[in-house]
């Protein structure tokens, strides 16, 4: 260890890791994985939402799974859960736009509205 | 794996290692790869929970959903319900976390165990993996290191723990900062040494053995702080062969530390350079001693010599040395980081900050416990400890191990520390913290601790060689009901003058449990020598199996569960036990229907 700034790269390397085990605020992504979500399609849904997550080091952001919310016709979906915001419940998802969520919803905090169910309600 | 979306914390401490965890993690690693999950979920071994009663223990994260108890065949389910679906296993949770009726958990911080604890020197104890010096990192790990070499002077740093209030977590409580004043200003010019003690050897106390198990790096960051305060540039870790677990991974995080250079020469770029290494003990209580301690390190036979000169001047190798417990190091990276002004908010007016407790006894909740210094007995008996198993009533605590003493049922209010604990006849000790009931005999609890002291005294003084052999013996001949009152004086007066005549702590210290119960509870040694009487039912000689007419039914059960065939009777009229034959195994009070056998 020659610098503090080296300790510093480590640190931050690591510090998203560990910060997944202090229980509390952070934003949560819940992934439906019942039996229909996996039949549509939610595992490389979840898997994408972990890679975006891990490669963009976010740190207090965690991706869960979750069951069957009863709109089994919508699934994929995805809810995002921020600390004093509203929830956002994402439907029809795929990998190609969990990454554009994570990008515009997790880090910039612009919420994809062409994906949300409100926009994807079939009259 | 960069990122993963759980983890699986499972506890690989001693206490869990024993129950198995090592079984858990390896079916655990099975079921995943078998459900294609091992990719996204990271099984982390990790330190003690403090929890020990209830493990193997294992957490996972982000949920925080805590399973105790868990078994290898459990974890099929969990796999599939909890990792797959996002379902937790409610009913593999452990069960105070699990709020009544609703399907929410609580948060372990709001669990009565936790709730009421706060942990420094355990802080990162089941949280990293004491394996990987990244994950330590991760943590602030080694910032304290960083600031102090590229920010403060030696005198700033001892200042700053000075300041900190924080006395020796060893036992007797010596100021750290005046500890380290003195070996800084000793002539180094020879060399200086810094040590570390953990020499655990209080029968019951594990916290020193937890701390290295799960945060080794905590110590070896905070030895090398002690180096460059007192201007030492070698550390040795005394630590007993018999705690395994925690000299591998001791082994392992001074080669981790070595390779990021954290450990060696010029550390962050500066002049400072300092190494480390590990000194195996073979487990004699005396070697827990300083001066007995050091002769050990330097190959010799572990007896202590006279004091002074003190270790600061004279340690090892008759270079000045500075000598700190597990648990004291343990509190230094906080302090560096957080501060003195943090650290001495926290405690009483002469104790600062929290200590450990090692919880063990007649005790519902046995496992580790960090709370702040003033934090009252009962709180940690009743509350955290979850109180007396089975409906019994409490009797006593036993603090300070063999060196310690027994504080009764009246003072369970006493807030703990130091001094509080010094004043009843007690003392802080390591932190061994011993649960006693209603069936707990205080003088076959005083002979326990003697026999153990008389085995470990080295030999090396009279007082303690010859005197403490004297003590046992003369409680032997009371709890054989052969005592007579006048060995209650002797008894304390050869305490007293073993207590001030003894070379080191050992022998000084020897005869406080005597001295205390004989404080607290000389009624029962009186009941033991003038009515050849155990209120307690615990001393075999003493003990007369009896039957009582009144509730006696006249079954025959006990009759015929009597191994010597002592007891007889007609049937549904009173039985009675013949003393002669009577060979006090107890089977009959155990077997008997109505209660109808006592044995005091």
């Amino acid at each position: 260890m020659k610098s503090l700034a080296e300790l510093e790269a480590i640190r931050n390397k690591n510090k998203n890791q560990v910060g997944l085990r202090r229980e509390g605020e952070g934003t949560r992504i819940v992934v439906g994985m019942a039996t229909c979500g996996i039949a549509a399609g939610a595992r490389p849904v979840l898997t994408a939402f972990t890679e975006e997550v891990g490669k963009r080091g976010l740190a207090h952001v965690t991706v869960n799974q979750t069951g069957c919310i009863g709109m089994c016709r919508y699934e994929p979906i995805v809810e995002v859960m921020a600390p004093g915001k509203e929830k956002v419940t994402y439907v029809h998802m795929t990998p190609e736009k969990a990454a554009r969520v994570v990008a515009e919803h997790i880090v910039n905090g612009h919420v994809v509205t062409e994906y949300t169910i409100g926009a994807n309600v079939e009259q | 794996m960069d990122f993963a979306r759980a983890h699986i914390l499972v506890c690989g401490g001693t206490g869990c290692t024993s129950s198995g965890s090592q079984k858990i993690i390896d079916t655990l690693h099975e079921e995943l790869a078998a459900h294609g999950l091992d990719k996204e979920i990271k099984v982390i071994r990790t330190g003690c929970f403090g929890l020990c009663a209830l493990g193997p223990i294992m957490v996972v994260y982000p949920e925080g959903a805590f399973y105790s108890m868990v078994k290898p065949e459990d974890i099929k389910e969990i796999v599939e319900e909890h990792l797959l679906k996002g379902r937790i296993v409610t009913r593999l949770l452990y069960e105070e976390t699990v709020s009544d009726g609703s399907a929410e958990t609580k948060s372990l911080n709001d669990v009565d165990f936790y709730k009421k604890q706060m942990r420094i020197a355990l802080r990162n104890c089941g949280v990293i993996d004491p394996e990987n010096i990244e994950e330590y990192i991760g943590v602030d790990g080694y910032a304290a290191l960083g600031k102090v070499l590229t920010s403060m002077t030696p005198e700033e740093v001892i200042e700053v723990v000075k300041a900190s209030g924080l006395r020796g977590r060893g036992g007797a409580g010596f100021p750290t900062g005046m500890k380290w004043m003195f070996t800084a200003r000793a002539d180094g010019s020879n060399g200086k040494y810094v040590a570390c003690n953990a020499d655990e050897g209080d029968p019951g106390a594990f916290m020193d053995r937890s701390v290295l198990e799960g945060d080794p790096h905590a110590i070896i960051e905070a030895m090398a702080i002690a180096a460059y305060a007192v201007g030492a540039d070698q550390g040795y870790i005394y630590i007993r062969a018999e705690y395994p677990i925690a000299v591998s991974r001791l082994r392992i995080a001074i080669d981790q530390a070595r390779e990021y250079g954290l450990l060696g020469k010029n550390i962050f770029g500066t002049d400072f350079c300092f190494d480390l290494d590990i000194r195996l003990g073979a487990g004699a209580f005396v070697c827990g001693e300083e001066t007995a301690l050091m002769t050990s390190i330097e190959g010799h036979r572990g007896e202590p010599r006279p004091r002074p000169p003190f270790p600061a001047n004279k340690g090892l190798w008759q270079k000045p040395t500075l000598l700190n417990n597990v648990e004291t190091y343990a509190n230094i990276p906080q302090i560096i980081n957080n501060g003195a002004e943090w650290f001495n908010k926290i405690g009483t007016e002469k104790s600062k900050g929290t200590k450990v407790f090692a919880l063990g006894g007649k005790i519902k909740n046995t496992g580790l416990v960090e709370v702040p210094m003033g934090t009252t007995l009962r709180e940690i008996v009743e509350e955290i400890g979850g109180g007396i198993p089975n409906g019994k009533k409490f009797k006593a605590a036993q603090t300070g191990g063999p060196s310690g003493g027994c504080i009764p049922a009246e003072l369970l209010d006493i807030e703990i520390d130091y001094d509080s604990l010094m004043s009843i006849g007690s003392m802080m000790g390591s932190g061994g913290l011993i649960v006693m009931d209603e069936d707990t005999c205080m003088v076959d609890i005083a002979k326990f601790f003697l026999e153990f002291t008389v085995d470990e005294s080295c030999g090396k003084c009279s007082p303690c060689r010859i005197g403490t052999k004297r003590m046992l013996e003369i409680l032997e001949k009371i709890t054989s009901g052969r005592g007579e009152m006048e060995d209650i004086d002797r008894l304390e007066e050869l305490a007293e003058n073993i207590k001030q005549s003894a070379l080191c702590g050992l022998g000084q210290t020897a005869p406080n449990p005597v001295l205390s119960t004989l404080r607290y509870f000389r009624n029962e040694y009186i009941a033991h020598v003038r009515d050849k009487r155990c209120p307690a039912g615990v001393c075999k000689a003493l003990m007369a199996y009896t039957i009582d007419p009144e509730k006696c039914k006249g079954c025959s059960i006990c009759a015929k569960q009597c191994p010597v065939g002592a007891i007889s009777g007609e049937i549904k009229s009173p039985f009675v036990i013949d003393r002669e034959k009577c060979i006090k195994c107890g089977v009959c009070m155990e077997k008997c229907p109505f209660k109808a056998i006592s044995n005091k």
